[in-house]
């Protein structure tokens, strides 16, 4: 097992080292200058000189990556040039309320997405399955921001139950912080519910036609068992790689749905932080993302083990 | 009754006579930049501001200069000193006096402080004498009217020079200032929590314990959230939900006409762009493309009719407007002439512009109405940063630009017109108008400034290096709880004598 992660950290490091070099790069095509972005309104020339000495923007590419690099390896990722806040703080700040969003939102997604899909391959041909497709259609299909301002209409304005928008913490008052999630993280898990239900119906089909399905029907094993126990574990591998990808999408923050329901999540943090080219908190961000996506994917495989004893092998 | 029962219901008794903390919520619609004035560049900013930090000078709903941390003020003979005397027993948030000292340090901070985005407006203050513990010189290296709008501004926001100090760059995360609303916290893109400054000089102006800010960009969530109970104020409300808003008669709304403005730039001196392009090279194409706009379409089109048409960098209310040019009419035909005259019946050119819908509407409107005269208008769309690239470059041919504006003529005026200028994108420059915008600075009787910007808008206005098209309405709606709610033209919120009911 030890053996195995460190395999692994050996591989994710110079994924992380090339993924930082992207996002660096990446981010230099953009056009505009940062400079006289961050300079506002006035456009005065002395300040647009003292951002860009600031920015080292007259510094090759090469000696810029290392003033930032060398931050980051010090643990510090640099200020926001626009409100001044250490980037650290603002990933702090943000990151809990995108972590609690993302769980909402996933355990919605898997308790809609994985039922429906079994209940869809079991019944196949039924109008069970008929109607877990329409509920996986109208979720893939249906815009987030379309069904968030729909639902702040109805839930919010109309019935006045649940805030309209804004962030509440946990620790603060919880079911305030619930009232204020809930809409975002059903409106996103509604979308990956979707998904998580095509795939485990169509995993549950394939598994099901197995021999060893029919043969556990024929020792007089309950279905019920034979579903949960045999089918599922096996159709669920999969599924476990799809849910890791849409959580890993899920941390990098929701845009759309962050920007309807005025999240304070990464989502809404990167967009801002792109359009007003404050470098520092795009890479920060996006660094952090990366981060957590391939820790997940480490964690998928972990959870391929624990579900397929046969992988350990 | 036993003691003990007595002094419970007592307590009972004082908490529900105790009048309950209010809290004033304002939706935003942009998260604001830093919180420092001396390095504050954001309109929004300004807003929030206007709950923190007090400045010398106010304007009031007329745009006249009224007094707030300074008492009184009067110019020295050759206009070259300004003396202002300042409220006795004024402190700051952290208990720091606000006297003379105080003054000087700050007008210097924002003159030094590196990327201090005051720089430029107070540019002719040369030095700042401390008279008296309450009286402060602010002596100029040249008579500057516009100093005053400016000390009514950011440049006339006042910190403690104490916390600023040991802050250094970093004062604006926890600013320190001397208004009627202290800092307590701010999540980026969430909120920002003030609290009632009991030390505040105005103290009985202010109804309410709290104020929070947050930003909700998008404005049909804005309006929902008000609508839902989750705001008591909202500024910027979109135009076209004006109509709804009024008709359901459950909000307030206020309607105050902008100093600034919307209007489209031509290239004609910026780069060789200019003369490749008829629009830059000739005055007469120009003339015949405002011509082929109708300004109250593009109003009503555009901004469901919530703006002012106007021709000029102030709007027609303004003092400052000069009466002798007034809006034009369309005239088709005349421009079909003036295009003939000019060899060209059928110029082309492209127009940039901003992603934002009402943009996207203005340049779609203005490309229809001037096809009517022989024009073919290309609509390229840019996101900010880039058309900030492009007018930099001069890689444009016409561009629609808004300015948010400025109380004082100057500073709509100036530094788009005035030869180098950082925002004359134009490129246009002429010697005479130089010097008259540079008159107008430094003359001090209003009637003498106005007659000079009336010289400079028959030099620019006939050149037409800006087309302006109309001045925007600030649209606030509110809670009919909410009292007190005065609509100053540059669109910032003043809390003293708002009232929570």
């Amino acid at each position: 097992m030890l053996d195995f992660l460190l395999r692994r950290l050996a591989q994710v490091l110079p994924t992380l080292l090339f993924v930082s070099m992207l996002i660096f790069g990446l981010q230099q095509l953009l056009p505009g200058d940062p400079a006289r972005i961050l300079a506002g309104e006035e456009q005065d020339p002395a300040v647009i000189a003292h951002l860009r000495e600031r920015l080292h923007l007259d510094e090759p590419l090469p000696v810029r990556y290392a003033y930032w690099m060398g931050g980051v390896l010090r643990g510090d990722l640099g200020e926001s040039l626009r409100t001044q806040q250490p980037v650290l703080d603002l990933v702090r700040q943000k990151l809990p309320v995108t972590l609690q969003l993302a769980a909402m939102a996933f355990v919605i997604a898997l308790a809609i997405g994985i039922p429906a899909g079994i209940v869809a391959a079991v019944g196949r041909g039924t109008w069970w399955d008929s109607l877990a497709n329409a509920v996986a259609l109208w979720g893939i299909s249906t815009p987030n921001f379309w069904l968030g301002i729909l639902m702040i209409l109805l839930f919010s304005v109309q019935l006045g139950w649940l805030p309209a928008s804004g962030y509440v913490s946990p620790f603060e008052d919880l079911k305030a912080s619930l009232a204020s999630t809930i809409m975002p993280a059903f409106v996103l898990g509604n979308a990956i519910a979707g998904v998580l239900m095509r795939h485990t119906r169509s995993a549950m089909l394939q598994v099901l036609s197995a021999d060893y399905i029919a043969t556990a029907r024929s020792k007089g094993l309950y279905e019920r068992t034979v579903i949960l126990k045999h089918a599922l574990r096996n159709a669920l591998t999969p599924v476990i790689t799809l849910g890791a990808l849409e959580l890993g999408t899920l941390l990098s923050g929701a845009v759309l749905t962050e920007q309807v329901f005025s999240i304070p999540g990464f989502g809404k943090l990167i967009v801002d932080a792109v359009f007003n080219r404050d470098y520092a908190v795009v890479q920060g961000v996006v660094l952090v993302t990366a981060t957590a996506y391939v820790a997940l994917s480490l964690l998928a495989d972990r959870a391929y083990f624990a579900a397929n004893p046969k992988l350990r092998v | 009754m036993s003691p003990v029962l007595r002094s419970l219901l007592a307590a009972a008794l004082l908490t529900a006579l105790a009048a309950p903390a209010q809290t004033l919520r304002v939706g935003l619609a942009e998260d604001p930049d830093v919180l420092d004035p001396t390095l504050a560049r954001s309109f929004v900013g300004r807003i929030v501001f206007a709950a923190l930090c007090d400045k010398l000078l106010d304007i009031d709903e007329k745009l006249a200069i009224q007094p707030q941390l300074a008492t009184s003020w009067s110019w020295s003979a050759d206009a070259k000193a300004l003396t202002m005397k300042l409220r006795p027993g004024v402190t700051f948030h952290d208990g720091e006096k606000l006297d003379a000292a105080a003054v000087k340090f700050n007008l210097e901070r924002h003159k030094t402080l590196a990327g201090s985005n005051r720089r430029g407006e107070l540019a002719p203050l040369a030095s700042v004498d401390v008279v008296d513990p309450l009286t402060v010189r602010l002596n100029l290296s040249a008579p500057f009217s516009p100093l005053l709008a400016a000390l009514a501004d950011r440049a006339g926001m006042m910190v403690s020079p104490k916390a600023a100090q040991a802050a250094g760059d970093k004062f604006g995360v926890r600013p320190v200032c001397s208004g009627p609303f202290k800092f307590v916290e701010r999540v980026a893109q969430d909120r920002m929590v003030f609290e009632r400054f009991d030390g505040y000089w105005n103290k009985a102006a202010i109804g309410f314990d709290k104020i929070i800010y947050t930003p909700v960009v998008d404005a049909t969530v804005r309006l929902a959230n008000l609508k839902a109970g989750q705001f008591d104020f909202i500024e910027r409300v979109a135009p076209s939900d004006v109509e709804k808003l009024v008709a359901e008669k459950k909000f307030k709304l206020a309607r105050i006409t902008e100093i600034g403005y919307q209007g489209i730039t031509i290239n004609v001196g910026k780069s060789d762009k200019a003369k490749a392009n008829p629009l830059g090279r000739d005055a007469r194409v120009r003339e015949a493309f405002e011509l082929s706009l109708d300004r109250q379409g593009l109003a009503q089109v555009v901004m469901d009719n919530e703006a002012t048409v106007g021709n000029q960098w102030v709007a027609p209310s303004n003092p400052y407007y000069a009466k002798a040019f007034p809006v034009p009419k369309r005239n088709v035909e005349r421009a079909r002439a003036l295009l003939k005259e000019a060899g060209v019946p059928n110029p082309s050119f492209t127009l940039v512009t901003p992603t934002t819908s009402d943009a996207q509407r203005l340049a779609l409107v203005v490309q229809a109405m001037a096809r009517d005269a022989g024009f073919d208008v290309k609509i390229q769309a840019t996101e900010f940063a880039t058309s900030l690239n492009l007018a930099d470059k001069g890689d444009f041919e016409a561009l629609v630009l808004a300015w948010s504006g400025r109380a004082d003529p100057d500073g709509n005026v100036y530094s788009f017109h005035g030869c180098k200028q950082p925002l004359n994108y134009a490129g246009y420059c002429s010697a005479e108008t130089d010097a008259l915008l540079n008159q107008a600075r430094s003359l001090r009787e209003p009637a003498d400034r106005k007659k000079a910007y009336d010289q400079v808008a028959a030099q620019v206005l006939k050149e037409r290096p800006v087309i302006y098209l109309y001045h925007r309405n600030w649209l606030w709606a509110y809670s009919p709880r909410l009292s007190g709610v005065r609509g100053v033209p540059d669109g910032l919120l003043r809390v003293q004598g708002l009232k929570l009911q």
